[in-house]
């Protein structure tokens, strides 16, 4: 049942993402409402399937890598309906719905059996830090997406060679706000998954801090972002700046992701 | 009963003629009524507008009511009747209908794609509706005109992208900023294009205007015309901190703002978003200040290169609203082909005897009894009355009489059997 659940979900994930790319070319009313309409049909089966593997597991399913790469898409998922409606952005799942499908597919390919708990994840700070984290994460994922927008349009406004998407992307100064917005609503969900998981961390093993190769990820992720907003703020580093450093924040929250999964002897190991 | 087309547009005639053969205000209506009394003509409108003046008529011989209109027009308009020979084109039948329809889609502009021609086209069928000028054929010409300039405009992007200089940079700040109300716009010297590109910024909702001039009284009396706040020339790069919009037209003969002095602005601005249009030749702003971060400066090739490649889409969109022309065009000829005679004997008949067979069959269900004998009888007493009550009427469309087009149109009418909702 939540493995064929996944399986349509993929499905459905895919056909939305193939539309979006295609939109790139040559789109239209109906295919966008299409997309939406698929994607929402994935969303609400995504939903099932997390909400199936809750109650048969009977506790948040983020606990090993398959559960928390799709955890993660889900909250993307969620900010981009959110987005969506928020502020109507052609062209966005085009560049969204790509990272969506990767992570399931990243997902999908990972072991789905499921363990025992191991003493140390049955705390109450598991469902608070992760929900906190991948949220957090979801954001800035999204500002990547934009923030890739963002390039595309500056370059076609300052070339003075308006492209096939020129048309239909949204103004510079929206892409921009919108980056901005991402960005102050992931910092302190960031910062909030790592307080949180520091007070974790103490009452499972006594010490705040471990120089875990996560933990100086994220640290490293919560400085690039702290960059972001202290430098738009004090010396107007927007536009393009922004969006620059919103697309390096990423790929070190990918690497903090699964970079040091592939290397890793950390304390996340569960992760 | 055919459609005739006599005018001239911007292709043909250059403003000296067409001022001439315009229906300029009331003439409109007094030449709309005396267009009409022509004997070749049945129908009539008029659209006179700026950059065309058409003449439609139904008429039944195109040649003699071409050489009617012309008289009419000469005599109208005062115009020595030999200078119109080679001046206004015509058009019948098929090439009639297809050329209003690409009027209406605006095919035909000047600009192709402009809108304002589909109200004008309006406004002349109204007038003529209101003068009861016209009759069942060039209403339904301009009904099918209006409805294919609809479909060209929903399903081609004919009318998309600005293709002046001045729309252009309006198109370009909305791509810039996402609020044009919340933002402030700078006009450095003057210019007829600056000027225009400023009307049209403050249009769609810029809030506020600063104009600069190297004379301030000029400043002032523009200012005042835009609502806006004069400014000395001197003072222009510090209050340039607050503009969102920059138009600059000044006639001087070198830049008046250099790379260095306007990253000290930027830094002010805290960086925000500039846009900085150049209209003036020679250029009166440095290029690199392109090269600086937020700042988008475009010079007048530059809006030049967009409106080029923007007229150049519409082209390529023209050509899908010529297929969809053509199919309208048929489904056009189709009915008109309708309305002849022959056709509508047929399908009167047809009808005649759809109604005989479906009575027949109620009948013959409610009387199971009757013989073989009886049911013959009844036929019989059904195809006579059938016969008999269609053939007046098949008589008078036989006859090759003046208002055949009339009868025609009644029979359909009468009888139900319209062109296009044949059969429903």
């Amino acid at each position: 049942m939540g493995l064929i659940l996944f399986e349509f979900c993929l499905t459905f994930y895919f056909a939305s993402m193939i539309i979006g790319i295609t939109e790139l070319f040559k789109g239209s009313k109906t295919t966008s409402r299409l997309l939406i309409i698929l994607a929402g049909v994935g969303f609400a089966l995504h939903t099932i399937s997390i909400v199936y593997r809750y109650v048969t597991a009977g506790h948040i399913p983020i606990t090993n890598p398959h559960e928390a790469t799709s955890f993660f898409a889900w909250c993307i998922v969620f900010l981009f309906f959110l987005l969506q409606f928020r502020y109507k952005i052609m062209l966005l799942s085009s560049f969204i719905m790509p990272i969506v499908f990767s992570l399931m597919l990243v997902s999908s390919m990972l072991s789905r059996v499921m363990k025992p708990l191991s003493p140390v994840l049955q705390s109450y700070w598991l469902g608070i830090h992760a929900v906190f984290a991948f949220l957090g994460n979801a954001a800035f994922a999204l500002a990547f997406g934009i923030g890739l927008m963002y390039l595309v349009q500056e370059h076609y406004v300052k070339s003075k060679h308006h492209g096939g998407l020129f048309g239909r992307l949204p103004s510079l100064q929206t892409l921009d706000e919108i980056n901005y917005r991402l960005i102050t609503i992931g910092f302190p969900l960031l910062t909030l998954a790592i307080i949180t998981g520091m007070l974790w961390a103490e009452s499972a093993w006594g010490s705040y801090w471990n120089w875990d190769p996560r933990e100086t990820w994220s640290l490293i992720t919560w400085f690039i972002y702290a960059i972001v907003l202290h430098a738009r703020l004090i010396a107007g580093w927007r536009g393009r700046r922004a969006a620059l450093l919103s697309i390096v924040g990423f790929f070190t929250i990918i690497i903090a992701f699964f970079g040091i999964k592939l290397l890793q002897k950390g304390l996340h190991v569960f992760l | 009963m055919k459609v005739l087309v006599a005018g001239l547009n911007h292709k043909i005639a250059d403003v000296d003629v067409r001022e001439k053969l315009a229906f300029t205000g009331s003439k409109l209506e007094e030449g709309l009524l005396r267009f009409t009394e022509l004997p070749e003509v049945d129908e009539a409108i008029i659209l006179s507008t700026c950059n065309r003046v058409e003449l439609y008529a139904n008429v039944s011989e195109t040649e003699k009511a071409s050489e009617s209109i012309k008289t009419f027009l000469s005599e109208f308009h005062n115009i020595n009747k030999d200078s119109l020979d080679n001046a206004l084109y015509f058009y019948h039948d098929i090439q009639a209908v297809e050329h209003v329809f690409k009027v209406a889609s605006s095919l035909d502009s000047m600009i192709v794609g402009e809108p304002q021609i589909l109200g004008q086209l309006k406004d002349a069928f109204d007038l003529a509706l209101s003068k009861k000028t016209t009759g069942f054929l060039l209403n339904k010409l301009m009904k099918k005109a209006i409805s294919t300039a609809k479909r060209v405009r929903t399903e081609t992007r004919i009318a998309e992208n600005a293709v002046s200089i001045s729309f252009s940079a309006v198109e370009l700040a909305k791509k810039i900023f996402t609020d044009l109300s919340k933002k402030v716009c700078m006009l450095l010297g003057a210019g007829e294009m600056a000027e225009l590109a400023a009307k049209h910024l403050i249009s769609n909702g810029v809030r506020e205007v600063l104009v600069a001039n190297r004379t301030f009284e000029r400043a002032c009396s523009l200012a005042e015309e835009f609502h806006g706040i004069p400014v000395k020339f001197e003072e222009f790069l510090q209050e340039m901190v607050r503009a969102d919009i920059v138009i600059c037209s000044t006639g001087a003969p070198s830049y008046i703002l250099m790379k260095s002095q306007m990253q000290k602005v930027m830094k002010e601005r805290k960086q925000r978003q500039v846009f900085i249009i150049d209209i003036s030749v020679p250029r009166n702003i440095d290029p690199e200040i392109n090269d600086l971060e937020n700042v988008y400066l475009y010079n007048v090739d530059d809006l030049q290169g967009v409106v080029a490649s923007n007229l150049f889409e519409r082209q390529k969109e023209a050509e899908k609203a010529e297929k969809i022309i053509a199919e309208e065009l048929e489904t056009f000829v189709k009915w008109q082909a309708s309305l002849d005679s022959v056709p509508t004997i047929k399908a009167l008949r047809e009808k005649a005897e759809e109604i005989k067979k479906e009575e027949i069959d109620k009948l013959f269900h409610k009387l199971s009894g009757i013989g073989e004998k009886e049911r013959e009888a009844i036929e019989y007493m059904a195809t006579a009355l059938v016969n008999k009550l269609i053939h007046p009427p098949t008589a008078a469309l036989k006859e090759d009489s003046e208002n055949r087009d009339l009868l025609v149109a009644a029979v359909r009418k009468l009888y139900g059997i319209d062109g296009e909702k044949n059969g429903e």
